[in-house]
């Protein structure tokens, strides 16, 4: 497989993630669609990578996946705290600000 | 970023990358004083905690700003920093300066103890009966200075990064902490959860696009330090779909964090719900921290293509001023108005951008310190005007206030009318620097847009002037609670709101020579 496939696939993951983060109303799954589209973006700066034979992409990718998990627990901490107030994680049921 | 190289090169034998401590100083001050924060929550006892942490936080900036001073006076030529990976000169030492400068008078808001703007305990559920414990047992949260200390760390960052991953992680490094500060009022809590849900969520995903775009923009250029994309850009090597879609995806990212106007639906709701210090802190110091690296990158990055991103730029800018403009009328909570007029000011800005020239970048600075100080002042009468329940946001409780209290409500009247633009107040001089640039730059009809808008702002500030002068003050309105740290905020503003609508020559000056030399690369 050429790292051409790789690409499509990242950008199918991405597109898939956004779609996800549009339609999906659990503040978890929205939140984890936003986590595969950081995993698409790693997919692409990896195969770029070996594209272009320096290592600057995969270095960024261990970047990514450390700001990942600092985004993972700030966003989980969060989304606890409405949880815990409202009993339910649905972002249609937070609608107080409006307009 | 070439240590890769090196590692294929020779293995076990990497090279220590040459850091300028130096330079970096304001950056590192700011983030050890953070860290130290956190032993000092992990460390000291709950009765000591603020008593070190508000000193702490206030030395550690204005070292961090006498610093930044003592390096712009050197003279010395600029050059990139960290092998190139931030790039301190003229227009990000300018921006430093003022980012810190606005973060010291945020930090009295937030420091004020008697208006108590923060929950005691954020884990608490809202009305439970620990919430009613920790609130009589008198907790405050300390943790705040801490969390604003990193956030502006990261601002600092931001400004100064010279390629796409340390401007990814700064970015992040100022939002995190912002998202949980936005969740942390004291009253109207389940608004200011909400306010913190909306903003992650939606950040996170504007990061995404942002991450998105400069994997695309690596895949173009086999780097991301801007000056390379910049200089394959420049030779028009192929692959010319990858670098524009990259360019796209970027920018998301980018006006996501000034709210410019197709990705602005945060910003109303989370100045709204945010405790009112932190919407301080958020529509200065982010506003100007988010310009500083979008002009960074347009100036150094997209240089060579200003013919692709112009028009687009434009049309954002339109757009920006014109909704930010006409929503803001129809509002009638004062903080959600005054979030609207901060988008409305976010397109005034994107003119400067859009003018590509020193000029512009002079103009774009100017306004961008003239607009922070008049903003924080504007939050702090915010927090003063109080009744029962915290602040009196709804417009129609503003009533009156101009015969209850004159002096606060002439205050906030002035800051209005300096975000009208009216002559004499730092907002005319801004908005003529970059209006003026834009004109010469080539984008006249953009400047005849921004006038307008400016017309139609124009209505909506008076009208709340109007509210609070002209109609009877209803027999239980709010009252005006003024506490030394509080009025020194809205002192500070309106001195520099003045000062830079009557004397703007020496720090117009000053944004020209910061501007002079551009950005290293």
């Amino acid at each position: 497989m050429s790292p051409g496939h790789y690409l499509v696939l990242s950008a199918l993951l991405f597109t898939i993630g956004g779609v996800g983060v549009l339609v999906r109303r659990n503040a978890i799954v929205v939140f984890m669609c936003v986590e595969l589209m950081l995993n698409a973006t790693n997919l692409a700066f990896v195969s770029f990578a070996r594209m272009h034979g320096n290592l600057d992409g995969q270095l960024i990718a261990f970047f990514v996946m450390v700001v990942a998990a600092a985004e993972v627990v700030v966003g989980l901490a969060i989304i606890m705290t409405i949880f815990r107030t409202r009993r339910s994680s649905s972002v249609d049921d937070a609608n107080l600000l409006k307009y | 970023m070439s240590a890769g190289v090196h590692i294929i090169a020779a293995p076990g034998d990497i090279p220590a990358p040459h850091i300028e401590y130096g330079q970096l100083a304001p950056m590192l001050i700011v983030f050890g004083v953070a860290v130290l924060g956190v032993l000092v929550e992990a460390l000291a006892g709950r009765p000591w905690r603020y008593r070190i942490q508000v000193p702490l936080a206030f030395a550690g900036l204005l070292a961090a700003f006498v610093w930044t001073i003592v390096l712009a006076w050197r003279h010395e030529p600029f050059h990139v920093a960290a092998m190139g990976a931030l790039g301190v000169d003229g227009p990000t030492l300018f921006l430093q300066g003022t980012i810190l400068v606005l973060a010291l008078v945020s930090l009295l808001l937030i420091a004020e103890r008697s208006a108590a703007h923060f929950t005691a305990q954020a884990s608490a559920l809202p009305g439970s009966e620990a919430e009613q414990q920790s609130m009589s047992a008198g907790i405050t949260q300390t943790e705040i200075f801490p969390l604003m200390m990193f956030a502006v760390g990261g601002m600092l960052m931001f400004p100064a990064s010279n390629d796409l991953l340390t401007m990814f992680v700064a970015l992040e490094v100022l939002s995190l902490p912002l998202y949980l500060l936005c969740g942390l009022a004291r009253r109207r809590r389940l608004l200011s959860q909400e306010a913190a849900v909306k903003y992650f969520l939606l950040g996170a995903f504007s990061s995404a696009f942002f991450l998105y775009g400069a994997a695309l923009l690596y895949g173009y250029a086999g780097s991301v330090r801007l000056s390379d994309i910049s200089a394959q850009a420049g030779q028009g090597a192929g692959g010319e779909t990858l670098l524009l879609a990259g360019i796209a995806l970027l920018s998301v990212g980018l006006l996501f964090k000034l709210g410019a106007v197709p990705f602005h639906m945060w910003k109303p709701d989370v100045y709204q719900g945010a405790p009112t210090p932190i919407t301080a802190l958020m529509a200065s110091c982010t506003l100007v921290s988010a310009f500083g690296a979008l002009l960074r990158v347009y100036y150094v990055g997209f240089e060579t293509l200003r013919w692709d991103w112009r028009p687009a730029m434009w049309g954002v800018a339109i757009i920006t001023m014109v909704v930010g403009a006409v929503v803001a009328i129809t509002q009638t909570d004062i903080k959600r108005m005054l979030a609207y007029s901060s988008i409305a000011h976010a397109g005034f800005l994107l003119t400067g951008v859009v003018a590509t020239s020193r000029q512009g970048l002079s103009g774009t600075l100017f306004y961008l310190a003239a607009y922070g100080f008049t903003t924080i002042g504007a939050f702090a009468v915010v927090t003063m005007v109080r009744d029962a329940g915290g602040e009196a946001a709804h417009l129609s409780r503003w009533a009156g206030l101009g015969r209850r209290s004159p002096v606060i409500a002439g205050v906030f009247a002035f800051f209005l009318l300096a975000m009208a633009g009216i002559p004499l107040t730092s907002g005319f001089t801004g908005k003529f620097a970059v209006f003026s640039a834009a004109v010469d730059g080539g984008a006249t009809p953009l400047v005849v847009v921004g006038v307008l808008a400016s017309a139609i702002a124009a209505f909506f500030y008076v009208r709340v002037i109007v509210v609070m002068f002209f109609s009877d003050p209803e027999a239980d309105g709010p009252s005006v609670v003024v506490s030394p740290a509080t009025a020194t905020a809205v002192a500070l503003g309106l001195t520099v709101t003045v000062v830079l609508g009557v004397l703007p020559q020496p720090v117009l000056d000053l944004a020209g020579t910061a501007a002079s030399q551009m950005f290293v690369r």
